[in-house]
């Protein structure tokens, strides 16, 4: 028989952990673990889902002339994961400019995912359009075209929220009145005990209001998730990882499959950023994300294609 | 020694090739390093107004009001609208809003 902590081990191998960071929470208090001693340490449970991002399906410039060659590589290395997640979650910017054409070829793409479902909220390059008639049409069916919608898998609470339609002129995303009070209702009445997943495209707290990287209404959501025992937000849009822990809430960015950016306030703004190709597959990548126990906060496992 | 005639070409190619759009055409906004320039342009009733996106991020022109709307511009795409009626047409960025400016019509 194959000891448990030794397959886990070789599972987190597979994973090409060489540049991976596992991120635990215990009570609260947020810990980082290199991965190739994570196996020692801590108990990985099943993949939950996958969370994939940015995949700026169209994009042509110098900082990834191949965003459909990093986008497969990253889709084998989550097809090659010894457990698959039951769904994968995208967080916005399917597309780099809202064409027909492009989320043809994210959809292709995105179809040898070796899951059963895949949950899309936009990023603000997908409804550049103005209603997000593309992006609608492909992905609006779970939330009758409105965008935010929530749904329960693995006894955790997944809600989809979207801040790119409604953004406020000189600032930051925006989640709207209607969606708050969508999001009030959904909440109420649900056991503090229940695991709660946030997603959406921009970061749902302030990260650096000049680059408008994060959501105006950011505040009210944290205070109304603050009563959960476990809340793990995660979104794109900064193409980087940064991450936040308030009290049992877990804030955390997912790194692009397309092209990195730079640190906050660096350069004149949040653009493409050009590395060398050797450094390219080490800023691209996907975030697993895993339940270690039924109640308890979830584990972030994030791999790059390094 | 560089001939007159061809020195006097020299200097006109230099100048033009020193020419950004905004000084080829007054009616032309640019978009560059995350910002319109100029952020403000006084042109008359009916002008037309075109936009240029030099980044090599793309960029919407988007009015407050409604008026008008760009598809997301890649690097060097371009957006025209005619201004039929005087006012003042704020407009953003729908990608990266802190981008802001105006066309004053009179």
């Amino acid at each position: 028989m194959i000891d448990e902590t030794t397959s886990r081990r070789a599972a987190l191998k597979c994973l090409g952990v060489g540049a991976g960071t596992l991120f635990t929470l215990s009570s609260g208090v947020f810990g980082a673990v290199d991965l190739t001693q994570a196996a020692t340490v801590t108990q990985i449970g099943t993949p939950l889902f996958v969370q994939i991002s940015d995949t700026h399906i169209g994009f042509n410039k110098d900082a990834n002339p191949d965003v459909i060659g990093t986008l497969n590589r990253s889709i084998d290395m989550v097809n090659a994961l010894p457990q698959q997640p039951s769904f994968a979650i995208h967080t916005g910017d399917v597309s780099h400019l809202s064409k027909a054409e492009q989320f043809d070829t994210a959809q292709q793409l995105l179809k040898r995912l070796r899951v059963s479902e895949l949950h899309v909220v936009p990023g603000e390059h997908d409804v550049t359009d103005g209603p997000g008639t593309e992006f609608f049409a492909r992905y609006g069916k779970p939330s009758n075209n409105k965008g935010y919608y929530s749904f329960d898998a693995g006894g955790v609470h997944f809600i989809a929220l979207v801040n790119v339609m409604s953004f406020k002129a000189g600032g930051l995303g925006a989640l709207g009145d209607d969606q708050l009070a969508w999001l009030k209702d959904d909440l109420s009445g649900r056991a503090a005990s229940q695991p709660v997943v946030v997603f959406a495209h921009m970061p749902l707290w302030t990260i650096y209001e000049p680059w408008g990287w994060g959501t105006a209404e950011g505040d009210q959501l944290a205070a109304m998730l603050r009563r959960f025992g476990s809340v793990t937000v995660l979104n794109g849009h900064i193409h980087q990882i940064v991450q936040k822990v308030e009290g049992n809430i877990t804030f955390h960015t997912a790194r692009s499959t397309a092209y990195p950016q730079p640190t906050a306030g660096n350069g004149p703004g949040p653009g493409p950023l050009k590395v060398p190709p050797d450094q390219l597959p080490t800023m691209l990548g996907v975030t697993t994300v895993a339940a270690v126990s039924r109640t308890g906060p979830l584990a972030l496992i994030d791999s790059t294609l390094a | 020694m560089i001939p007159k005639a061809l020195r006097h070409a020299l200097t006109a190619a230099i100048l033009l090739s020193c020419a950004v759009p905004a000084i080829a055409d007054p009616n032309m906004v640019v978009m560059k390093n995350f910002d319109y320039s100029p952020m403000s342009l006084t042109v008359p009733v009916g002008a037309t107004v075109t936009w240029k996106n030099l980044d090599g991020e793309p960029h919407t022109v988007v009015s407050i009001d409604g008026a008008f709307r760009s598809q997301a511009l890649d690097q060097n795409d371009t957006y025209s609208f005619t201004f039929k009626k005087a006012g003042t047409y704020k407009y953003v960025c729908s990608i990266h809003p802190k981008m802001m400016a105006a066309i004053v019509v009179k």
